[in-house]
């Protein structure tokens, strides 16, 4: 008993010190670099047309990937958590793909699709000539979408799913014989069953979609206008200027503390669903 | 609650695009894909251009900005991205636009000084002091000297610093085998190979790596201005006239109907006060006139190169920069 209490200990002051290290230690410089100009600097280093312009489609980017992340994640799960038919597994490794692919990849094949030299190019160039308009996808604020909800796509369906499995569905089934609808089954039983599961999903999909770099990167190359926040603060830090690394570090701790408020709502949801450490 | 966050997160890009871009139909907007290290400068030059066409034609134009490695620039224009005009770090990047029907056939010769309204050297960045008595381009084969230079294979500003090396490396006498050996000599220094010349000044002066950055003249000149004190910039005794090009994306400007706009933004560039901006962010002037006024900010190398002395950039970039040319084979080995 005695040597296992030293494990124990030893590995719980390991997790801390990593945890301390490796998360804590960076965050916390990033927050008082962001200072090191005093906090008129900070202000006005935050308040630049570039970084309101970012930060505001930031949140945008971070609203639609949650509607359409949240409402497909919500379907697929229900579809595969209530239905037997052929092909499920193979949908659900499917649904997964983004959490295994690097997003740049996401972001250039939207590029090889939509773009110049993509097949898709072609029917959108058509589109336009008819609607007379000059509706672009990638280069574009629809890139930026897509490539957001690309990097987002599985995570509610992942909780919804989890909760689903766990709770079966013999509610469900007693329900429809005795003659419940569709639509009164899924409000009256299911979704009161996975609504914490559903808005922790939500909650991971748009800190993902908050911080996605690499995918919108590969497609948003407009400063001011199609950049988000983690492009803008790309583009701070590489302005060659010691201010300008100083405005990074501002631009970043507004992503800083967005993300601690997520990991707040977190931690609340986490306890209502019984989630602990997940 | 979340819904409000959307709507609070669009009305903030939604005030920011009002006072620049797409909302509204009566400003014109250009977008003006260049490379790294001409941020600063475009920055400053597009409200000198905006102010100028509203004093001409009493209309607005707001021009958008995106920079980046060269090379990865000019690919994106040719992926889809609607650029109205190119402002790249060498012909050949532009060229690829041109291979894709982009341009007018003879842009380079639409523009006066083949379609490059400022040019810039190669020089190096030492820090304070110059502790390792960097003089020349000799000094920097020495063993255990750390180059930072950006690779060639993105970066536009990388290609010039390459060509310059191998023009000292040949000699008057244009020796391809000494040249070959000194910058396989010179690359095998090189301790950090970003994919754009901005990178590489980061990396030098940020990050505080290597004891040498191979610089574009303008790029060095802007670190001696923000970090005073703390560089100093060497001019080798040979260099190369680097031209970076600009030109017109005909086809999409054509299409956006700003192809009038766009010409004027670029051939504004050649006017004197635009030319004197260009020497204030350390490019250098090609209106003779202005130049003078500038020239002893601008030290000369003994030797200075051109791309024609390559043979112009297609030629240049085939026996150099394509895959499996010299510069892949002196990296391989």
């Amino acid at each position: 008993m005695k040597q296992s209490k030293l494990v124990e200990y030893s590995l719980i002051t390991l997790g801390f010190l990593f945890v301390i290290l490796m998360l804590v230690f960076p965050l916390v410089t990033v927050v008082v670099s962001s200072l090191a100009q005093g906090w008129d600097f900070y202000i006005k280093a935050i308040t630049t047309p570039y970084v309101l312009s970012a930060l505001g489609l930031t949140l945008v980017a971070a609203l639609v990937a949650v509607l359409v992340s949240g409402l497909f994640g919500l379907c697929a799960a229900y579809s595969i958590g209530k239905f037997d038919f052929k092909g499920k597994q193979f949908l659900m490794t499917l649904i997964d793909v983004p959490f295994s692919i690097s997003p740049v990849i996401a972001g250039l094949a939207f590029i090889m699709v939509f773009g110049r030299i993509g097949w898709g190019y072609g029917i959108l160039d058509s589109l336009n000539q008819w609607l007379g308009t000059n509706w672009r996808v990638v280069f574009a604020l629809p890139g930026v979408f897509l490539a957001t909800i690309f990097v987002t796509l599985p995570f509610v369906f992942r909780e919804v799913i989890g909760v689903m499995h766990t709770r079966g569905r013999e509610e469900e089934e007693a329900a429809v014989l005795m003659g419940a609808s569709g639509m009164t089954v899924f409000w009256k039983i299911t979704f009161p069953q996975i609504k914490w599961g559903f808005l922790y999903g939500v909650l991971l999909c748009a800190a993902r979609a908050l911080g996605e770099f690499g995918a919108v990167a590969a497609l948003s190359k407009a400063r001011g206008s199609t950049f988000t926040l983690p492009l803008e603060i790309d583009a701070l830090y590489m302005s060659g200027s010691a201010t300008g690394v100083t405005a990074a570090f501002a631009a970043s701790s507004v992503l800083v503390i967005l993300s601690i408020l997520l990991l707040v709502l977190r931690a609340y949801v986490e306890h209502r669903v019984g989630h602990a450490g997940d | 609650m979340l819904l409000a966050v959307g709507i609070v997160g669009a009305m903030i890009w939604g005030t920011q695009q009002a006072v620049s871009p797409h909302a509204e139909d009566a400003v014109t907007t250009l977008t003006n894909v260049s490379y790294d290290p001409t941020r600063e400068f475009y920055e400053a030059y597009n409200a000198d251009f905006a102010a100028y066409y509203k004093a001409r034609t009493g209309k607005d134009v707001v021009i958008h900005q995106s920079h980046g490695g060269s090379g990865n620039q000019a690919r994106s224009v040719v992926e889809g991205f609607d650029a109205d005009v190119v402002t790249l770090a060498l012909a050949q990047d532009v060229n690829l636009l041109q291979k894709v029907h982009l341009l007018d056939p003879n842009w380079e010769s639409d523009l006066p000084n083949y379609s490059a309204p400022y040019t810039s050297t190669i020089v190096f960045l030492v820090r304070k002091g110059n502790p390792l008595q960097i003089k020349d381009w000799k000094d920097l084969i020495k063993p255990g000297i750390r180059l930072i230079a950006p690779d060639p294979k993105s970066s536009g500003g990388a290609c010039w610093i390459f060509l310059a090396a191998y023009a000292y490396g040949a000699g008057p006498s244009d020796d391809t085998t000494k040249a070959t050996a000194f910058v396989k000599q010179l690359y095998a220094n090189v301790a950090v190979m970003d994919a754009g010349a901005r990178g590489a000044t980061t990396t030098f002066v940020e990050n505080k790596q290597g004891d040498v950055l191979l610089a574009w003249e303008n790029e060095a000149k802007q670190i001696l201005e923000h970090y005073p004190g703390e560089y100093e910039l060497i001019t080798p005794s040979v260099s190369i006239v680097a031209e970076p090009s600009v030109a017109v994306v005909a086809e999409i400007a054509k299409k956006r109907g700003t192809y009038e706009v766009a010409r004027q933004y670029l051939s504004h560039l050649y006017e004197p006060n635009s030319q004197r901006l260009i020497a204030k962010y350390g490019f250098r002037p090609t209106d003779p006139t202005i130049m003078a006024e500038v020239a002893n900010e601008y030290p000369t190398p003994q030797r200075m190169v051109t791309i024609r002395d390559f043979g112009g950039w297609p030629a240049a970039y085939e026996r150099f920069f394509e895959d499996g040319a010299l510069f892949d084979t002196i990296r391989d080995e």
